[in-house]
């Protein structure tokens, strides 16, 4: 559906995106992954003809972004990270306006504003002035307004920005059940988001593409062996965490024990094994035939954002935003 | 040509959804109807004098009231106009709502267009509101009508250069307020150039005093259509919108 090669984009003192490529197959939801001034906006941007690219070249849905812009723009919905809004006009009117500019005629237009209003839920406050609407509302009208000419492709930037947890959840439930009409880019620098929304990941960092995959092999390919997390705590006093340590490492199939932390009297740890070795039962029956509390026994999946920090290899400037917008999106 | 139709009816709806076009239609009526209240006073002073001294000289409602009313009407057009066109493409710009349009299966020149047409019907609207006061004077009395109405064309005329020139000036940033401030002394100064031509001959005092805006509406105000001065506005208007284009196109490659 979207076909990107070699797309680059030069400013007079910068290049905010070099040589990227990348393809998008037919009714997929692709996360475009990458932390704030990553180059994501601006591939959007040349991707809806917004931009026009300073090399290389990306089609959608056949038709080349240079060549053909209109048609381009006939197919594709868009989403800017402040919803194009009209604060003077009233949603529905709104949603009409948008919709006759991307080319709907008198019966369809009323009947796909009635459409978009009852799947964006935006029905009841169809005839509210929108600078009178919430920030979750105003991001639903602007999914309305993307979606309104049933485009092949949604380029949605940022959907998620600044909306409170339900809205949040509500918004993404939202996009999940457009993906069956739509092959969707969302962007985000939200791990977590792209986790439980897309199938398919494409993450770039300063411009330049690091990896493409779906997300659950890019998990798997971070992660080399299982990996176990251990809380052991004792009712009668502190116990020396090096004993608890040396007693997990002698169980059967553990590659590395790694001390992580002391929660009080309670110790934790990472234990990595081989990959296909079931140690979790061995690891549980050792603790406790030592006369220790086992407090919790988890698999600790790695998260896309370990991944992430593994891919981009910048250890300090993302990961804390990164986990405060993973706080706040819990 | 649909989608011109589509952008100028959404401009003009956020002409009057707003209090801008109320507020712009009542301080023109008054401050015309002030001009009119005016000018018809002394007018009817001196005819009035001129009887009693029984001096009969040539009154004409034509040289004496509609003429002197109509470049204040122009004079006064220079005020209004920033405030007509500051918003047209700041305001998309401040609201991200360029983006929508830049994004939609429709040609800037559509757009540009659209919105050109949209401030120039509002500036109609003014002028027509201007008319209502001359039906008095037909009513009353009995001026030639062909005139008023190339005085109207004129005016017209004239508006369209100017509004073509905000909507340029416009597109040149976020803020309103810097696109009405930028376009007015644009407008002021377009209104004064010509006081150069009244003391100075050198070529470049005609050129400046030829760009004045003033030049060129002075003969139709007389009554008298002149090629010259309509290729003058034509030519502005055609600039204006050319350098909107221009601009608009270079938005893209810059932002």
């Amino acid at each position: 559906m979207i076909t990107v090669k070699e797309l680059t984009k030069r400013y007079a003192h910068n290049t905010a995106v070099d040589h990227i490529s990348f393809d998008i197959e037919k009714g997929q939801i692709v996360g475009f992954l990458g932390p704030n001034g990553a180059g994501k906006t601006t591939t959007m941007r040349m991707l809806t003809c917004f931009l026009p690219p300073t090399a290389g070249s990306a089609t959608v849905a056949g038709f080349d972004v240079l060549e053909e812009p209109m048609e381009v723009k006939k197919r594709i919905g868009y989403l800017p990270e402040t919803p194009p809004l009209y604060p003077e006009m009233r949603t529905g009117e709104y949603l009409q306006f948008v919709g006759s500019l991307k080319g709907l005629r008198k019966p369809e237009l009323a009947k796909r504003v009635d459409y978009v209003c009852e799947r964006c839920a935006v029905a009841d406050v169809r005839d509210k002035l929108i600078s009178k609407l919430s920030k979750g509302y105003r991001q639903r009208v602007g999914l309305a307004q993307a979606i309104i000419h049933n485009p092949d492709v949604l380029i949605l930037d940022e959907p998620t920005a600044g909306l409170d947890p339900k809205q949040i959840n509500e918004t993404r439930d939202l996009i999940k059940s457009l993906a069956g009409d739509h092959t969707i880019i969302l962007s985000t620098h939200i791990l977590p988001e792209v986790e439980q929304t897309c199938e398919q990941v494409i993450i770039i960092n300063k411009g330049k593409l690091i990896a493409t995959d779906s997300v659950n092999n890019l998990q798997s390919r971070a992660r080399g062996a299982e990996s176990v997390l251990v809380e052991v705590g004792s009712r009668n006093g502190d116990i020396d965490s090096a004993a608890i340590q040396t007693r997990l490492e002698k169980v059967s199939g553990v590659s590395k024990v790694v001390f992580k932390e002391k929660r009080q009297a309670r110790n934790v740890f990472e234990v990595e094994s081989g990959r296909g070795r079931l140690v979790r039962g061995d690891l549980a029956r050792a603790v406790v035939e030592a006369g220790w509390d086992l407090n919790e026994l988890r698999p600790s999946a790695m998260s896309l954002e370990e991944v992430f920090l593994q891919l981009t290899g910048q250890p300090d400037a993302a990961p804390k935003e990164q986990l405060a917008a993973k706080g706040a999106s819990k | 040509m649909r989608n011109v139709w589509i952008i100028w009816r959404k401009e003009l709806r956020s002409y009057f959804v707003s209090p801008v076009a109320y507020l712009l239609l009542a301080m023109f009526a008054v401050i015309f109807g002030f001009f009119f209240w005016n000018i018809l006073g002394y007018f009817v002073f001196t005819s009035m004098e001129s009887q009693m001294r029984g001096e009969m000289f040539p009154m004409n409602l034509n040289e004496q009231v509609i003429r002197p009313l109509l470049s204040n009407v122009g004079v006064v057009g220079l005020f209004f106009i920033p405030m007509i066109t500051m918003r047209l493409f700041a305001e998309e710009k401040r609201m991200g709502t360029i983006e929508l349009l830049a994004t939609s299966p429709i040609r800037d020149g559509e757009i540009i267009l659209g919105k050109w047409l949209a401030a120039l019907t509002l500036y109609s609207g003014l002028l027509l509101l201007t008319a209502l006061n001359f039906v008095f004077l037909f009513r009353y009395g009995n001026p030639d009508w062909k005139p008023l109405a190339i005085g109207y064309l004129g005016l017209f005329l004239q508006a369209g250069a100017l509004l073509a020139i905000g909507m340029f000036i416009s597109t040149l940033t976020k803020n309103q307020i810097i696109a009405g401030a930028t376009t007015f002394g644009v407008c002021l100064l377009l209104w004064v150039l010509e006081w150069v031509g009244g003391y100075e001959t050198a070529t470049w005092a005609t050129v400046l005093s030829y760009m004045s805006v003033v030049t060129h509406i002075g003969s139709f105000s007389k009554g008298l259509l002149d090629s010259k001065d309509v290729v003058y506005y034509v030519t502005l208007i055609f600039l204006g919108i050319f350098f909107t284009a221009r601009s608009l196109e270079s938005l893209r490659w810059r932002s």
